[in-house]
């Protein structure tokens, strides 16, 4: 098992915008170098990257929560 | 005379609000999100209310949860600084309709000035020069080819709904013209849920110059003009008062436009009348009228010596202006600097933590307005604004001299800012004659990358 952590403090997005469906769904298999989700870090945005395959993600930050840096994202098998 | 604010803000601008309420024997509550229970304006203020998670949109953004601590800490006004709700017609309404005071101008005032196409034609209507370009909105095609005998080639295609630099594209010949025009239109209807257009000339070098204006509703006067032309992704980072670029017949004439504006639409509060300048043709012309105090006020408060905020609650409590336009005058000149917490050496990237260590600048000429005392955790979730710095001397040079002597005196220790920035534009030979305008910066930024790194 793996855990994809948060490179940045700020808000979490699960997808590029509210109207968009999110970019992983839970139990979708993740590639290394795959969009995960958004850091909005004072009002700029940054894409979070799984840095290695897996299967089944499962996410611990909801949509829009606030997190600090290398706090846990996501878990994968 | 306003007995107890809410302030619906927070960071820099909710101090100032603060500062200037206490002054004047008002009675202040601050508002926070979860992220901000130890901020500064929590602190300086006489009470503070809670006011959620925070994401702005559950905290600074809850019209709900404002008015609620206003009605819970027995508030008669509301002021909503900059950002945020402070444009936000329905919020002005909704503050009234509470019956409490909004500081800033009506609903409708904010609405009138916040389509672009009804500001337009206010102030064209009131004789302010406006861009060249169409009346009102554009509808269709063909009528869109009869404003392009005013404004030739290259013409911008806006949404009347857009802004913030959103909405808008150029075309350079008929050919491209004929292809943006139903692409603009498709786009606006989809992020604005309105397909309104309107054309503009597009003003190849132009200043960015703007007037500052107080009015009471029947009365309106002018605190002369600001330059904002060093923006950098359509923000501004740099903004002095007077601009040195406006001969003393056209700054008259400049100034008086804006009261006129003001007073044709009967504005009550301070506002800033927005206008590009063409150096070459000597001309401005209109851009957009802001109904809110602006980040950059205190460069006018510098060389005029008046109290903005101050001047707004009064105002807002129910006084005429006691300021009349002939005892406004401009005494040397001022420059304000925003120090972010952004990294110049990546790119301007975003750069939370916590203030290590805190030397502000003081001594003769210099104000620094600011959220920071040390050991300060600045939150990721709002702008990146942490302090402006604002000098004022005798003349703009001897500004840009202090300007350097009280950033040498500035540490912010333990985050990144934009204070090497600021020292290096202070010594560039254009800077220093103020050559500019406002594609300026991004041009320096890239030739200066390299000295920006080191």
């Amino acid at each position: 098992m793996a855990q994809i952590l948060s490179p940045l403090p700020g808000t979490f997005y699960r997808s590029a915008s509210p109207d968009q469906p999110p970019y992983k769904a839970d139990g979708d298999a993740v590639s290394a170098g795959d969009v995960i989700g958004l850091i909005e870090v004072m009002k700029s945005f940054h894409e979070v990257r799984a840095e290695t395959a897996g299967t089944n993600i499962r996410f611990i930050a909801d949509n829009e929560d606030p997190i600090m840096a290398g706090a846990p994202i996501a878990d994968l098998d | 005379m306003l007995k107890k604010l809410l302030v619906a803000n927070r960071g820099e601008i909710a101090v100032r609000i603060i500062r200037a309420a206490q002054d004047l024997g008002i009675a202040t509550v601050a508002v926070y999100s979860a992220a901000d229970a130890e901020s500064l304006h929590v602190q300086l203020a006489d009470e503070a209310v809670n006011i959620g998670p925070p994401a702005a949109k559950k905290s600074y953004l809850n019209v709900e949860a404002i008015l609620k601590a206003a009605r819970d800490t027995g508030c008669d006004s509301v002021h909503p600084g900059y950002g945020f709700l402070a444009e936000n017609a329905a919020f002005s309404d909704a503050v009234t309709g509470a019956a409490l005071v909004f500081v800033g101008p009506s609903g409708d005032a904010i609405r009138m000035m916040g389509d672009k196409v009804s500001a337009r034609s206010a102030a064209a209507a009131a004789g302010v020069p406006v861009v060249p370009g169409s009346a009102g909105r554009v509808e269709g095609l063909e009528a869109g080819h009869e404003v392009l005998t005013a404004t030739g080639f290259p013409v911008m295609i806006k949404a009347a709904a857009g802004g913030g630099g959103r909405g808008i594209r150029i075309a350079n010949s008929l050919a491209e013209f004929e292809q943006a025009f139903p692409q603009a239109e498709a786009e606006a209807l989809a992020a604005f849920g309105d397909g309104g257009l309107y054309m503009e000339k597009v003003i190849g070098k132009a200043r960015h110059i703007e007037v500052q204006v107080l009015a009471d509703g029947s009365d309106a006067i002018h605190c002369y003009e600001r330059e904002c032309s060093l923006q950098r992704r359509r923000q501004k980072v740099w903004e002095e008062a007077p601009s040195r670029a406006l001969s003393d017949r056209l700054r008259e004439e400049l100034c008086a436009s804006a009261v006129a504006l003001a007073k044709a639409v009967k504005y009550s509060g301070a506002g800033t009348v927005e206008y590009l300048y063409d150096d070459e043709a000597d001309r401005f012309y209109f851009i957009e009228m802001n109904t809110r105090i602006q980040v950059e006020h205190p460069v006018t408060e510098a060389i005029t010596g008046i109290d903005l905020v101050a001047e707004m609650l009064r105002i807002a409590g129910g006084e005429k202006l006691r300021i009349r336009q002939s005892d406004v005058s401009v005494k040397g000149h001022a420059i304000e600097v925003r120090l972010n917490a952004e990294d110049p050496a990546k790119e301007f990237a975003p750069f939370p933590g916590q203030v290590a260590e805190l030397r502000i600048p003081g001594g003769p000429g210099v104000r620094f307005d600011s959220m920071l005392y040390q050991g300060y955790q600045v939150p990721p979730f709002y702008d990146s604004l942490l302090a402006k710095l604002i000098v004022h001397a005798e003349t703009r040079e001897a500004a840009i001299v202090r300007l350097i002597r009280a950033l040498n005196e500035l540490k912010i220790g333990g985050l990144k800012t934009t204070k090497p920035l600021f020292l290096a534009l202070a010594a560039d030979p254009a800077m220093r004659a103020g050559d500019v305008h406002t594609r300026w910066l991004e041009g320096w930024l890239i030739e200066n990358a390299a000295a920006l790194a080191g």
